[in-house]
Protein backbone atom coordinates (compact mmCIF):
# COMPACT_ATOMS: atom_id res chain seq x y z
CA UNK A 1 0.00 0.00 0.00
CA UNK A 2 1.28 3.88 -0.87
CA UNK A 3 0.09 6.63 0.22
CA UNK A 4 -0.25 10.54 -0.59
CA UNK A 5 0.17 13.85 1.39
CA UNK A 6 -3.85 14.23 0.57
CA UNK A 7 -4.23 11.36 2.63
CA UNK A 8 -5.23 8.68 0.13
CA UNK A 9 -3.97 5.23 0.16
CA UNK A 10 -3.66 2.73 -3.10
CA UNK A 11 -2.57 -0.69 -3.52
CA UNK A 12 -1.96 -1.91 -7.03
CA UNK A 13 -2.79 -5.22 -7.95
CA UNK A 14 -1.16 -5.77 -11.39
CA UNK A 15 -2.12 -3.03 -13.53
CA UNK A 16 -5.41 -1.78 -11.72
CA UNK A 17 -5.03 -0.35 -8.44
CA UNK A 18 -7.32 0.30 -5.76
CA UNK A 19 -7.73 3.59 -4.07
CA UNK A 20 -9.68 4.92 -0.97
CA UNK A 21 -8.94 7.58 2.04
CA UNK A 22 -6.59 6.55 5.25
CA UNK A 23 -7.52 6.30 8.77
CA UNK A 24 -5.51 9.32 9.36
CA UNK A 25 -8.07 11.03 6.72
CA UNK A 26 -11.45 9.65 8.19
CA UNK A 27 -10.97 10.55 11.44
CA UNK A 28 -10.15 14.18 10.66
CA UNK A 29 -13.52 14.23 8.36
CA UNK A 30 -15.62 12.59 11.61
CA UNK A 31 -18.66 11.27 10.40
CA UNK A 32 -19.22 10.50 6.75
CA UNK A 33 -22.81 11.32 5.85
CA UNK A 34 -22.12 11.51 2.09
CA UNK A 35 -19.83 10.18 -0.49
CA UNK A 36 -19.65 11.02 -4.32
CA UNK A 37 -18.00 8.60 -6.42
CA UNK A 38 -16.54 8.90 -10.00
CA UNK A 39 -18.16 7.35 -12.93
CA UNK A 40 -17.20 4.30 -13.81
CA UNK A 41 -15.04 4.53 -17.57
CA UNK A 42 -13.66 8.17 -16.45
CA UNK A 43 -10.08 9.27 -17.08
CA UNK A 44 -8.14 10.99 -14.30
CA UNK A 45 -5.29 12.43 -14.05
CA UNK A 46 -3.16 12.25 -10.90
CA UNK A 47 -4.03 14.80 -8.86
CA UNK A 48 -7.38 15.18 -10.24
CA UNK A 49 -9.94 16.12 -7.57
CA UNK A 50 -12.23 12.26 -8.45
CA UNK A 51 -14.45 12.12 -5.69
CA UNK A 52 -16.12 14.16 -2.69
CA UNK A 53 -16.35 13.27 0.95
CA UNK A 54 -18.79 15.07 2.91
CA UNK A 55 -19.26 15.08 7.06
CA UNK A 56 -21.91 16.98 8.69
CA UNK A 57 -20.03 19.93 8.60
CA UNK A 58 -18.43 20.43 5.48
CA UNK A 59 -17.09 18.92 2.13
CA UNK A 60 -13.84 17.32 1.33
CA UNK A 61 -12.67 16.68 -2.33
CA UNK A 62 -10.41 12.85 -2.76
CA UNK A 63 -8.07 13.16 -5.35
CA UNK A 64 -6.65 11.02 -7.75
CA UNK A 65 -3.33 9.84 -5.82
CA UNK A 66 -2.24 8.19 -9.87
CA UNK A 67 -3.61 8.91 -13.69
CA UNK A 68 -5.74 6.11 -15.61
CA UNK A 69 -9.09 5.02 -16.34
CA UNK A 70 -11.74 3.90 -13.53
CA UNK A 71 -12.56 0.85 -13.94
CA UNK A 72 -14.71 0.00 -11.09
CA UNK A 73 -16.40 1.80 -8.00
CA UNK A 74 -17.51 0.55 -4.49
CA UNK A 75 -21.33 1.33 -5.38
CA UNK A 76 -21.74 0.33 -1.71
CA UNK A 77 -20.40 3.30 0.00
CA UNK A 78 -23.17 5.82 -0.99
CA UNK A 79 -25.86 4.28 1.11
CA UNK A 80 -23.71 3.32 3.54
CA UNK A 81 -21.12 6.22 3.77
CA UNK A 82 -20.36 5.21 7.48
CA UNK A 83 -18.15 2.14 6.51
CA UNK A 84 -15.57 5.28 5.24
CA UNK A 85 -15.41 5.65 9.60
CA UNK A 86 -15.04 1.97 10.36
CA UNK A 87 -13.22 0.47 7.56
CA UNK A 88 -11.22 2.99 6.11
CA UNK A 89 -7.96 0.86 4.31
CA UNK A 90 -10.54 -2.20 3.68
CA UNK A 91 -14.18 -1.65 2.91
CA UNK A 92 -14.52 1.54 2.42
CA UNK A 93 -12.36 1.44 -0.61
CA UNK A 94 -13.88 4.19 -3.32
CA UNK A 95 -12.50 2.91 -7.00
CA UNK A 96 -10.09 0.90 -8.73
CA UNK A 97 -8.50 2.70 -10.99
CA UNK A 98 -6.50 1.29 -14.78
CA UNK A 99 -3.24 2.41 -14.43
CA UNK A 100 -1.51 4.21 -17.41
CA UNK A 101 1.57 5.22 -16.08
CA UNK A 102 2.42 2.53 -13.35
CA UNK A 103 5.88 4.13 -12.35
CA UNK A 104 3.53 7.13 -10.73
CA UNK A 105 3.45 4.63 -7.84
CA UNK A 106 7.54 5.38 -7.38
CA UNK A 107 6.67 8.94 -6.35
CA UNK A 108 4.43 8.15 -3.22
CA UNK A 109 5.01 6.97 0.08
CA UNK A 110 5.26 3.53 1.68
CA UNK A 111 3.53 3.19 4.98
CA UNK A 112 6.93 4.23 7.38
CA UNK A 113 7.01 7.05 5.31
CA UNK A 114 3.48 8.55 5.68
CA UNK A 115 3.65 7.27 9.59
CA UNK A 116 6.67 9.86 9.67
CA UNK A 117 4.63 12.60 7.53
CA UNK A 118 1.75 12.39 9.59
CA UNK A 119 4.17 12.85 12.77
CA UNK A 120 5.04 16.12 11.38
CA UNK A 121 1.50 17.65 11.48
CA UNK B 1 -3.11 24.10 15.69
CA UNK B 2 -1.52 27.48 17.22
CA UNK B 3 -3.84 29.45 19.09
CA UNK B 4 -1.72 32.06 21.20
CA UNK B 5 -3.29 34.79 19.94
CA UNK B 6 -6.95 33.80 20.56
CA UNK B 7 -8.87 34.73 22.99
CA UNK B 8 -9.92 32.20 25.42
CA UNK B 9 -12.80 31.74 27.50
CA UNK B 10 -12.88 30.52 31.47
CA UNK B 11 -14.01 26.76 30.11
CA UNK B 12 -10.93 27.31 27.31
CA UNK B 13 -8.74 24.89 29.52
CA UNK B 14 -11.58 22.10 30.26
CA UNK B 15 -12.56 22.07 26.22
CA UNK B 16 -8.42 21.11 26.10
CA UNK B 17 -8.40 18.96 29.01
CA UNK B 18 -11.05 16.75 27.59
CA UNK B 19 -9.77 15.97 24.08
CA UNK B 20 -11.82 18.81 21.94
CA UNK B 21 -10.53 19.80 18.41
CA UNK B 22 -10.05 23.32 18.85
CA UNK B 23 -10.79 26.14 15.75
CA UNK B 24 -10.70 29.51 15.52
CA UNK B 25 -14.10 31.13 15.68
CA UNK B 26 -14.79 35.19 16.65
CA UNK B 27 -11.20 35.56 17.05
CA UNK B 28 -11.34 32.89 19.76
CA UNK B 29 -10.22 29.47 20.57
CA UNK B 30 -13.07 27.43 20.72
CA UNK B 31 -13.95 23.42 20.55
CA UNK B 32 -15.91 22.98 17.14
CA UNK B 33 -16.12 18.81 18.37
CA UNK B 34 -15.26 16.64 20.77
CA UNK B 35 -14.27 12.98 20.98
CA UNK B 36 -17.83 11.83 20.23
CA UNK B 37 -18.06 13.67 16.85
CA UNK B 38 -20.54 16.00 15.40
CA UNK B 39 -22.85 13.72 14.31
CA UNK B 40 -23.45 11.70 17.90
CA UNK B 41 -23.17 15.16 19.74
CA UNK B 42 -25.90 16.38 17.46
CA UNK B 43 -27.99 12.96 18.46
CA UNK B 44 -27.12 13.20 22.18
CA UNK B 45 -28.26 16.93 23.05
CA UNK B 46 -31.93 15.98 20.62
CA UNK B 47 -32.01 12.69 23.00
CA UNK B 48 -30.59 13.86 26.27
CA UNK B 49 -28.85 16.88 27.04
CA UNK B 50 -25.80 18.75 25.65
CA UNK B 51 -23.51 21.44 27.20
CA UNK B 52 -22.46 24.63 25.03
CA UNK B 53 -19.67 26.97 26.09
CA UNK B 54 -21.18 30.28 24.71
CA UNK B 55 -18.94 32.43 26.98
CA UNK B 56 -17.61 34.15 23.46
CA UNK B 57 -20.97 35.39 22.87
CA UNK B 58 -22.03 39.56 24.60
CA UNK B 59 -23.25 38.94 27.47
CA UNK B 60 -23.72 42.65 29.01
CA UNK B 61 -25.54 45.22 31.68
CA UNK B 62 -27.32 48.13 30.40
CA UNK B 63 -27.75 49.74 33.88
CA UNK B 64 -29.27 53.26 34.41
CA UNK B 65 -27.11 55.76 36.01
CA UNK B 66 -29.55 57.37 38.14
CA UNK B 67 -32.77 55.53 39.35
CA UNK B 68 -35.80 56.84 40.87
CA UNK B 69 -36.63 53.67 43.11
CA UNK B 70 -39.34 53.16 41.08
CA UNK B 71 -39.39 49.96 39.32
CA UNK B 72 -41.74 50.69 36.34
CA UNK B 73 -40.37 54.12 35.67
CA UNK B 74 -36.49 52.90 35.51
CA UNK B 75 -37.52 49.82 33.53
CA UNK B 76 -39.06 52.20 31.03
CA UNK B 77 -36.10 54.59 31.66
CA UNK B 78 -33.53 52.16 30.42
CA UNK B 79 -35.87 50.33 27.82
CA UNK B 80 -36.56 53.86 25.95
CA UNK B 81 -32.51 54.12 25.51
CA UNK B 82 -32.12 50.53 23.78
CA UNK B 83 -35.26 50.73 22.39
CA UNK B 84 -35.01 53.23 19.05
CA UNK B 85 -31.66 50.68 18.19
CA UNK B 86 -34.60 47.59 18.03
CA UNK B 87 -37.40 46.39 16.75
CA UNK B 88 -38.83 44.93 19.69
CA UNK B 89 -41.19 46.07 22.96
CA UNK B 90 -38.03 46.71 25.34
CA UNK B 91 -40.70 49.15 27.49
CA UNK B 92 -43.33 46.04 27.35
CA UNK B 93 -40.96 43.32 28.81
CA UNK B 94 -42.28 42.14 32.35
CA UNK B 95 -40.26 41.02 35.19
CA UNK B 96 -38.12 38.22 34.67
CA UNK B 97 -38.93 37.92 30.69
CA UNK B 98 -36.71 37.77 28.04
CA UNK B 99 -37.08 38.99 24.12
CA UNK B 100 -35.72 37.98 21.10
CA UNK B 101 -34.72 41.38 18.99
CA UNK B 102 -32.96 42.67 16.02
CA UNK B 103 -30.82 45.54 15.78
CA UNK B 104 -31.19 47.79 13.10
CA UNK B 105 -29.48 50.41 10.74
CA UNK B 106 -30.89 53.02 9.30
CA UNK B 107 -31.48 51.23 6.00
CA UNK B 108 -33.91 48.83 8.20
CA UNK B 109 -31.46 46.23 7.38
CA UNK B 110 -30.16 43.64 10.58
CA UNK B 111 -26.91 44.40 12.17
CA UNK B 112 -27.43 41.30 14.71
CA UNK B 113 -29.98 39.60 16.84
CA UNK B 114 -30.22 39.63 20.00
CA UNK B 115 -31.43 38.82 23.83
CA UNK B 116 -32.65 41.55 26.01
CA UNK B 117 -34.40 40.22 29.18
CA UNK B 118 -35.54 42.71 32.13
CA UNK B 119 -34.66 41.37 35.76
CA UNK B 120 -36.87 40.23 38.41
CA UNK B 121 -35.49 41.53 41.21
CA UNK B 122 -36.56 45.10 42.61
CA UNK B 123 -33.06 46.03 43.00
CA UNK B 124 -32.77 45.32 39.66
CA UNK B 125 -35.09 47.14 38.11
CA UNK B 126 -33.42 49.87 35.30
CA UNK B 127 -30.90 47.56 34.37
CA UNK B 128 -31.36 45.41 31.04
CA UNK B 129 -29.52 41.70 30.19
CA UNK B 130 -28.50 41.63 26.55
CA UNK B 131 -26.74 39.31 24.91
CA UNK B 132 -25.36 39.81 21.45
CA UNK B 133 -23.54 37.61 19.04
CA UNK B 134 -19.65 36.64 19.44
CA UNK B 135 -18.88 38.22 15.87
CA UNK B 136 -20.50 41.46 16.04
CA UNK B 137 -19.98 42.68 20.14
CA UNK B 138 -17.99 45.14 19.58
CA UNK B 139 -19.68 46.89 17.18
CA UNK B 140 -23.15 46.47 19.03
CA UNK B 141 -21.66 47.45 22.06
CA UNK B 142 -20.23 50.71 20.79
CA UNK B 143 -24.43 51.89 19.09
CA UNK B 144 -25.87 50.61 22.85
CA UNK B 145 -23.26 52.91 24.66
CA UNK B 146 -23.40 55.97 22.30
CA UNK B 147 -27.54 55.69 22.27
CA UNK B 148 -27.51 55.64 26.42
CA UNK B 149 -25.48 58.32 26.30
CA UNK B 150 -24.52 59.74 30.04
CA UNK B 151 -27.87 58.18 31.38
CA UNK B 152 -27.01 54.24 31.16
CA UNK B 153 -23.64 52.64 31.41
CA UNK B 154 -23.12 49.32 29.45
CA UNK B 155 -21.01 46.77 31.75
CA UNK B 156 -19.79 44.05 29.72
CA UNK B 157 -20.30 40.50 30.77
CA UNK B 158 -17.91 38.69 28.35
CA UNK B 159 -15.25 37.98 30.78
CA UNK B 160 -17.82 35.70 32.91
CA UNK B 161 -18.96 32.23 31.85
CA UNK B 162 -21.80 31.36 29.89
CA UNK B 163 -22.61 27.99 29.88
CA UNK B 164 -26.10 26.60 27.23
CA UNK B 165 -27.41 23.03 28.91
CA UNK B 166 -29.69 22.21 25.93
CA UNK B 167 -32.13 18.98 25.10
CA UNK B 168 -35.10 16.92 26.91
CA UNK B 169 -32.84 16.13 29.78
CA UNK B 170 -31.53 20.02 30.31
CA UNK B 171 -34.56 20.45 33.14
CA UNK B 172 -33.28 17.64 35.21
CA UNK B 173 -29.44 18.48 34.91
CA UNK B 174 -29.50 22.18 35.00
CA UNK B 175 -32.61 22.12 38.11
CA UNK B 176 -29.93 19.26 39.91
CA UNK B 177 -27.85 22.02 40.63
CA UNK B 178 -29.95 25.49 40.30
CA UNK B 179 -33.48 24.34 41.53
CA UNK B 180 -34.99 27.67 40.21
CA UNK B 181 -34.04 26.83 37.14
CA UNK B 182 -36.81 24.28 36.83
CA UNK B 183 -39.81 26.31 37.71
CA UNK B 184 -38.53 29.15 34.59
CA UNK B 185 -40.58 28.56 31.42
CA UNK B 186 -39.05 29.48 27.95
CA UNK B 187 -38.08 33.12 27.83
CA UNK B 188 -37.83 33.38 31.40
CA UNK B 189 -34.73 34.68 33.16
CA UNK B 190 -34.15 34.87 37.23
CA UNK B 191 -31.31 35.36 39.45
CA UNK B 192 -29.56 32.38 41.57
CA UNK B 193 -27.06 31.49 44.41
CA UNK B 194 -25.02 29.32 43.37
CA UNK B 195 -21.90 28.50 45.64
CA UNK B 196 -22.02 32.19 47.28
CA UNK B 197 -22.56 34.35 43.99
CA UNK B 198 -25.84 35.65 42.17
CA UNK B 199 -26.11 33.53 38.91
CA UNK B 200 -28.08 34.75 36.13
CA UNK B 201 -30.24 31.62 34.39
CA UNK B 202 -32.53 32.20 31.01
CA UNK B 203 -34.97 28.91 29.54
CA UNK B 204 -33.53 29.83 26.22
CA UNK B 205 -31.04 28.22 23.93
CA UNK B 206 -30.60 28.11 19.71
CA UNK B 207 -30.90 24.81 19.64
CA UNK B 208 -35.03 24.51 19.07
CA UNK B 209 -34.69 22.12 22.74
CA UNK B 210 -35.91 23.06 26.16
CA UNK B 211 -33.07 24.49 27.60
CA UNK B 212 -30.85 27.01 29.86
CA UNK B 213 -28.13 29.76 29.62
CA UNK B 214 -26.47 30.41 32.58
CA UNK B 215 -24.27 33.65 33.51
CA UNK B 216 -21.71 32.51 35.28
CA UNK B 217 -18.73 34.39 37.50
CA UNK B 218 -15.09 33.23 35.67
CA UNK B 219 -14.08 31.67 38.69
CA UNK B 220 -16.92 29.69 39.08
CA UNK B 221 -17.05 28.83 35.67
CA UNK B 222 -14.97 25.24 35.54
CA UNK B 223 -16.99 24.24 38.20
CA UNK B 224 -20.27 24.79 37.58
CA UNK B 225 -19.08 23.19 33.89
CA UNK B 226 -17.45 20.15 35.91
CA UNK B 227 -20.53 19.45 38.34
CA UNK B 228 -23.23 19.78 35.19
CA UNK B 229 -20.77 16.99 33.06
CA UNK B 230 -20.65 14.77 36.66
CA UNK B 231 -24.69 14.03 35.17
CA UNK B 232 -24.34 11.21 33.18
CA UNK B 233 -27.16 12.86 31.27
CA UNK B 234 -25.20 15.38 29.96
CA UNK B 235 -22.01 15.66 27.61
CA UNK B 236 -20.35 18.64 25.78
CA UNK B 237 -20.82 19.96 22.66
CA UNK B 238 -18.74 21.71 20.05
CA UNK B 239 -19.56 24.41 17.70
CA UNK B 240 -20.25 21.77 14.58
CA UNK B 241 -23.03 20.08 16.32
CA UNK B 242 -24.07 23.68 17.79
CA UNK B 243 -24.79 24.93 13.93
CA UNK B 244 -26.66 21.78 12.85
CA UNK B 245 -29.09 21.79 15.68
CA UNK B 246 -30.05 25.84 15.35
CA UNK B 247 -30.04 24.09 11.29
CA UNK B 248 -32.67 21.86 11.80
CA UNK B 249 -34.28 24.48 14.29
CA UNK B 250 -34.37 26.70 11.49
CA UNK B 251 -32.95 29.29 12.87
CA UNK B 252 -30.61 31.53 11.61
CA UNK B 253 -27.04 32.49 12.08
CA UNK B 254 -25.90 36.18 11.86
CA UNK B 255 -23.04 36.74 9.09
CA UNK B 256 -24.41 33.75 7.32
CA UNK B 257 -28.45 33.75 6.95
CA UNK B 258 -28.81 36.90 8.45
CA UNK B 259 -26.49 40.50 7.55
CA UNK B 260 -26.99 44.04 6.95
CA UNK B 261 -28.43 44.12 3.72
CA UNK B 262 -31.48 41.94 5.10
CA UNK B 263 -34.34 43.14 6.81
CA UNK B 264 -36.12 41.25 9.50
CA UNK B 265 -39.40 40.53 6.99
CA UNK B 266 -37.02 39.29 3.91
CA UNK B 267 -35.00 37.26 6.86
CA UNK B 268 -38.75 35.44 8.54
CA UNK B 269 -38.81 37.00 11.44
CA UNK B 270 -41.39 39.73 11.50
CA UNK B 271 -42.17 37.98 14.25
CA UNK B 272 -39.50 40.21 16.50
CA UNK B 273 -41.19 43.11 15.27
CA UNK B 274 -43.26 44.50 17.69
CA UNK B 275 -47.00 45.29 16.49
CA UNK B 276 -47.13 48.68 18.92
CA UNK B 277 -43.73 49.91 17.73
CA UNK B 278 -45.21 48.69 13.63
CA UNK B 279 -48.45 51.00 14.38
CA UNK B 280 -46.37 53.58 15.70
CA UNK B 281 -43.55 53.28 12.41
CA UNK B 282 -41.06 54.07 15.20
CA UNK B 283 -37.95 52.04 14.82
CA UNK B 284 -36.03 51.77 12.21
CA UNK B 285 -36.81 50.69 8.62
CA UNK B 286 -40.64 50.79 9.56
CA UNK B 287 -41.32 52.06 6.47
CA UNK B 288 -39.63 49.14 4.48
CA UNK B 289 -40.90 46.49 6.82
CA UNK B 290 -44.59 48.08 6.27
CA UNK B 291 -44.00 47.98 2.29
CA UNK B 292 -42.45 44.84 2.38
CA UNK B 293 -45.61 43.21 4.41
CA UNK B 294 -47.88 44.73 1.93
CA UNK B 295 -45.95 42.49 -0.52
CA UNK B 296 -43.32 44.89 -1.76
CA UNK B 297 -40.81 41.90 -0.92
CA UNK B 298 -38.17 40.93 -3.16
CA UNK B 299 -37.12 37.82 -1.37
CA UNK B 300 -37.93 35.57 1.94
CA UNK B 301 -35.82 33.35 3.57
CA UNK B 302 -36.83 30.05 3.25
CA UNK B 303 -35.90 26.28 4.19
CA UNK B 304 -35.03 23.60 1.86
CA UNK B 305 -35.41 19.80 2.03
CA UNK B 306 -32.06 19.29 -0.89
CA UNK B 307 -31.87 15.66 -2.57
CA UNK B 308 -28.45 14.07 -2.99
CA UNK B 309 -25.02 15.67 -1.87
CA UNK B 310 -25.54 18.73 1.07
CA UNK B 311 -25.44 22.06 -0.50
CA UNK B 312 -23.48 24.10 1.23
CA UNK B 313 -23.89 28.18 2.47
CA UNK B 314 -23.02 30.12 -1.39
CA UNK B 315 -24.49 27.38 -3.82
CA UNK B 316 -26.87 28.80 -6.12
CA UNK B 317 -30.55 28.20 -5.99
CA UNK B 318 -32.45 27.69 -9.32
CA UNK B 319 -35.87 27.92 -10.20
CA UNK B 320 -38.27 25.90 -12.46
CA UNK B 321 -36.55 27.33 -15.77
CA UNK B 322 -33.28 27.08 -14.32
CA UNK B 323 -32.21 30.73 -13.79
CA UNK B 324 -30.77 31.80 -10.46
CA UNK B 325 -32.86 33.12 -8.19
CA UNK B 326 -31.06 33.03 -4.98
CA UNK B 327 -28.35 31.29 -2.67
CA UNK B 328 -27.74 29.04 0.39
CA UNK B 329 -26.99 31.56 3.32
CA UNK B 330 -26.89 27.66 5.29
CA UNK B 331 -26.92 24.21 4.43
CA UNK B 332 -25.28 20.39 5.89
CA UNK B 333 -26.61 17.18 6.65
CA UNK B 334 -29.30 16.71 9.44
CA UNK B 335 -28.52 13.96 11.78
CA UNK B 336 -32.28 13.96 12.89
CA UNK B 337 -33.56 13.60 9.44
CA UNK B 338 -30.89 11.97 7.81
CA UNK B 339 -30.81 14.07 4.73
CA UNK B 340 -28.87 17.40 3.36
CA UNK B 341 -31.00 20.50 4.38
CA UNK B 342 -30.86 24.58 3.95
CA UNK B 343 -31.57 27.95 4.10
CA UNK B 344 -31.68 30.46 1.71
CA UNK B 345 -33.48 33.66 -0.13
CA UNK B 346 -35.76 32.89 -2.75
CA UNK B 347 -38.78 35.36 -4.33
CA UNK B 348 -41.67 35.55 -2.79
CA UNK B 349 -43.55 33.95 -5.12
CA UNK B 350 -41.01 30.67 -5.09
CA UNK B 351 -41.11 31.11 -1.26
CA UNK B 352 -44.37 28.82 -0.55
CA UNK B 353 -43.73 25.09 0.93
CA UNK B 354 -43.54 22.50 -1.79
CA UNK B 355 -42.30 24.93 -4.47
CA UNK B 356 -39.66 22.81 -6.84
CA UNK B 357 -36.46 24.49 -6.78
CA UNK B 358 -33.53 23.68 -7.86
CA UNK B 359 -30.00 23.82 -5.86
CA UNK B 360 -26.07 23.78 -7.97
CA UNK B 361 -24.01 21.76 -6.12
CA UNK B 362 -20.35 21.23 -8.21
CA UNK B 363 -21.80 22.10 -11.62
CA UNK B 364 -24.72 19.97 -11.20
CA UNK B 365 -28.38 20.73 -10.71
CA UNK B 366 -30.30 18.56 -7.79
CA UNK B 367 -33.82 18.99 -6.31
CA UNK B 368 -34.46 21.21 -3.78
CA UNK B 369 -38.30 21.54 -2.22
CA UNK B 370 -39.27 24.99 0.21
CA UNK B 371 -39.91 23.47 3.01
CA UNK B 372 -41.60 25.10 6.55
CA UNK B 373 -39.31 25.84 8.88
CA UNK B 374 -38.56 24.07 11.62
CA UNK B 375 -36.89 21.16 9.47
CA UNK B 376 -37.50 19.27 13.35
CA UNK B 377 -40.24 20.67 15.75
CA UNK B 378 -39.63 22.59 18.49
CA UNK B 379 -39.45 21.73 22.14
CA UNK B 380 -39.61 24.67 23.75
CA UNK B 381 -41.63 24.85 27.54
CA UNK B 382 -44.01 27.25 27.26
CA UNK B 383 -45.80 28.92 30.12
CA UNK B 384 -49.44 27.56 29.35
CA UNK B 385 -51.52 29.95 28.08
Amino acid sequence: MRFTKEHEWIEADGDVATVGITAYAAEQLGDVVFVELPEKGKTVRAGDAFAVVESVKAASDVYAPVSGQVVEVNGALPDAPETINAMPEQDGWFAKVKLSNPSELDGLMDRAAYEQFLATL
Amino acid sequence: MSDQALKTTPLTEAHRASGARMVEFAGYAMPVQYADGVLREHIWTREHCGLFDVSHMGPAFLRLKARSGDPKADHAAVAKLLEPLVCGDIVGLKRGQQRYTLLLNEHGGIVDDLMVARPRSDADQGVLVIVVNAGTKDGDFARIVAAAGDAAELVRADDRGLIAVQGPEAEAVAGALIPAAADLAFMEMTSAELWGETVLVSRSGYTGEDGFEILVGAANARRLWDALLADRRARPIGLGARDSLRLEAGLPLYGHDLDETVSPIEADLGFAISKKRLEREDFRGAARAIGELAGRLERRRVGLRVEGAPAREGAEIVGPDGAVVGRVTSGGFSPTLSAPIAMGYVPPPLAEPGAELGVVVRGRRQGAVVAPMPFVPHRYRRKPA
